[in-house]
């Protein structure tokens, strides 16, 4: 669509600059480029084309080839639902609804409940997401609005590293920086200043909600500030202009201006984040300290959905400890693809007109 | 000639401080997302260098108590799975995003199919790895490198579709209709003319999926499961290198934390390499043609 715009363009910019003899042709030329007549006779050409491959025979195989492959998309996702149904049938039969709100996780008894490993997911995507959201909108107002041109593209470069990182790699670091940072450090620190609240009280051991919130605040905290840079981006300077000329300063630009034009897509890009913190596993797995506990101090160890799979999974024994692992994994699917899709939406609502561009 | 009142005054010097508190606030956010990655980078170096040595790359892991012994098993096995992963997942991928650009601009199936590729991105990966234990190792009754190969291609094909779509979207259609006019047919233009001239780009989102599913540990948990000894089957259980960070990180022995910083290192030097590369491609923008 766009392309020929662009050649409309190009011919009425290429018509006046044209020598004025061709612009307007003499009739015997007008005749000489009338379209010849259809020949339905074999030509050489046209079995040179068939013979390199022209036909509706060929071209129609390839789409259909390219469209099996693309449909393969939804049948990654019917398969991915289909199989953790199946396999999860003992539990869903045994603890039907009430799996999700009992608070049993007994293996040896047999009776299983997700209820803490919903809590310890909660508790720590929406803590994450406290303390990242403030930061990485800090961080794409920043790059769009008030940074000097020539730190945008080293500082946006170093945000995106930190995407880059594996899962793994923050684990090992929190394992042996995080932890005792916040054995030693943060923990007392916390407990002094904050202990009045009664959510820091209890054994500090440096693993439990807390650290796992905090990794988790590093791991999606490029997710969103990128993205919401995108979505400011996306936001034309004509907005911004008009607000300025009224007399605004520039936070009150960035304010009228910008953040309220994009705000649908700043809370798709949050949710975008949660929905990466909901299922975040390895870093989470090495620091939570791994035991199903609710409202807790922040201090303790707790379990997430996704850690709890990483760490039981591989020694569960029995049809039914399995499959209760399986639906949990069930849930978290689910509850990512909700997540997600409300935040694609959102994200889409806003950047829909903008240019393309590989993160 | 004094046009504002007191008022005004202080109306604006409120306005004022508060933008500079804003932007100070949002200078304070970035200065503390930049420390914590000049941290976690230079404490990997610091450590991942002063561990690394010839026989992280050469030898096997060495038993609990001895000192020395390396990864190569894991670099191998990494290598294996990955290669298996791409032989399944980019084809797929690159088809998948061929449609999206070529053959389905402007229809609801193609706008459905983007968004679902999009939704599977955000999937967990671990939710991918019990997925294929079910289907694959609880069928075979042995984990095996071909099912950790089979659960990074799932992740890859998501990305790899929306980055070839992003990269063909950008070829301007004048080259496009140039072949068509020259009687090329639809299939080889897509094939020798969009694809030929996006593949810089699409060469670099690739690797950009290989680079994220490179460091991958959640997927192959239950499905590569890990060796400690040399592995070259499929259909066997092989050793990768982020299960093997994963295993020596909580492991109660220094040696083996020692051995975890070095490959974290190698790992991290690894997905650094491909994504500056991808970043080099997209910035120099050697598709910004029309369009």
């Amino acid at each position: 669509m766009s392309s020929t715009r662009m050649t409309d363009e190009r011919n009425t910019r290429s018509s006046p600059t044209a020598p004025p003899i061709l612009s307007n042709p003499p009739a015997s030329f007008a005749q000489d480029s009338a379209p010849p007549e259809v020949d339905a006779a074999p030509s050489a050409i046209r079995d040179f084309l068939r013979k390199r491959g022209s036909g509706r025979l060929a071209d129609n195989s390839f789409a259909a080839v390219m469209l099996l492959c693309a449909c393969s998309i939804f049948a990654i996702v019917l398969f991915i639902f289909g199989i953790l149904v199946i396999h999860s049938r003992p539990s869903l039969v045994q603890f039907g609804w009430k799996f999700f709100t009992r608070q049993a996780w007994d293996p040896v008894m047999g009776d299983f409940g997700a209820l803490p490993f919903i809590y310890g997911t909660l508790a720590t995507s929406l803590l994450a997401l406290c303390m990242a959201v403030p930061l990485a909108l800090g961080v794409a107002v920043f790059l769009t609005e008030l940074c000097p041109r020539p730190l945008r593209a080293p500082i946006s470069f170093l945000t995106e590293l930190l995407a880059a990182i594996p899962s793994v790699v923050y684990g090992l670091w929190a394992v042996f920086v995080l932890v005792p940072i916040m054995r030693d450090v943060l923990g007392p620190f916390l407990v002094k200043t904050l202990g009045w609240t009664g959510l820091f009280s209890g054994p500090n051991f440096g693993v439990g909600l807390l650290t796992a919130s905090i990794i988790l605040a590093i791991m999606i905290l490029p997710i969103i500030s990128s993205l919401t840079r995108d979505i400011m981006t996306a936001v034309p300077n004509s907005q911004r202009e008009a607000v300025l000329a009224l007399g605004a300063t520039r936070w009150e630009m960035i304010r009228i201006g910008v953040l309220r034009n994009s705000r649908i897509g700043i809370v798709g890009a949050i949710m975008l984040g949660l929905g990466r913190a909901l299922g975040e596993t390895m870093a989470v797995t090495m620091v939570i300290g791994n035991h199903p506990n609710i409202g807790k101090p922040l201090f303790a160890p707790a379990n997430t959905l996704a850690s709890v799979i990483a760490g039981e999974f591989s020694e569960a024994t029995g049809d039914l400890y399995l499959s209760a692992l399986i639906e949990i994994g069930l849930a978290l699917f689910l509850v990512t693809i909700v997540v997600n899709a409300i935040a694609r939406l959102m994200v889409w609502a806003v950047t829909r007109n903008a240019p393309a561009r590989v993160h | 000639m004094d046009f504002q009142s007191k008022s005004m005054r202080m109306n604006n010097a409120r306005r004022t401080a508060t933008n500079y508190f804003i932007s100070g606030l949002s200078i304070l956010a970035t200065v503390l997302v930049i420390i914590p990655l000049i941290a976690i980078l230079f404490y990997l170096i610091y450590k991942g260098a002063s561990s690394l040595n010839l026989a992280f790359f050469t030898h096997i892991p060495a038993p609990v108590g001895q000192d020395g012994g390396g990864m190569a098993n894991a670099m191998v096995g990494s290598g294996i799975i990955l290669f298996v992963a791409s032989l399944m997942g980019v084809p797929i991928g690159i088809a998948a995003g061929v449609y999206l650009a070529e053959f389905g601009r402007g229809k609801a199936l193609a706008t459905a199919i983007r968004f679902t590729a999009d939704v599977l991105n955000g999937v967990p990966s671990i939710v991918m790895g019990i997925s294929i234990y079910s289907l694959i190792v609880i069928r075979q009754k042995h984990f095996s490198a071909l099912a950790g190969g089979v659960a990074l291609a799932i992740m890859m094909v998501p990305t790899i579709t929306r980055t070839t779509e992003e990269m063909l979207a950008t070829v301007p259609h004048a080259i496009r209709e140039a072949a068509l006019g020259l009687g090329v047919p639809k299939w080889r233009t897509a094939i020798s003319v969009s694809l030929r001239t996006a593949s810089p780009g699409i060469i670099t989102g690739c690797m950009l999926a290989f680079a994220r599913v490179a460091g991958e540990t959640a997927p192959l948990l239950f499905t590569a499961l890990g060796n400690q000894f040399w592995s070259f089957k499929l259909s066997e259980p092989i050793a990768a290198l982020p299960l093997q960070i994963f295993v020596y990180a909580i492991s109660p022995y220094d040696e083996w934390h020692r051995l975890a910083w070095a490959g974290a290192l190698v790992l991290i030097v690894m997905i650094m390499v491909s994504v500056t590369l991808v970043r080099i491609f997209a910035n120099r923008g050697v598709l910004k043609g029309g369009s």
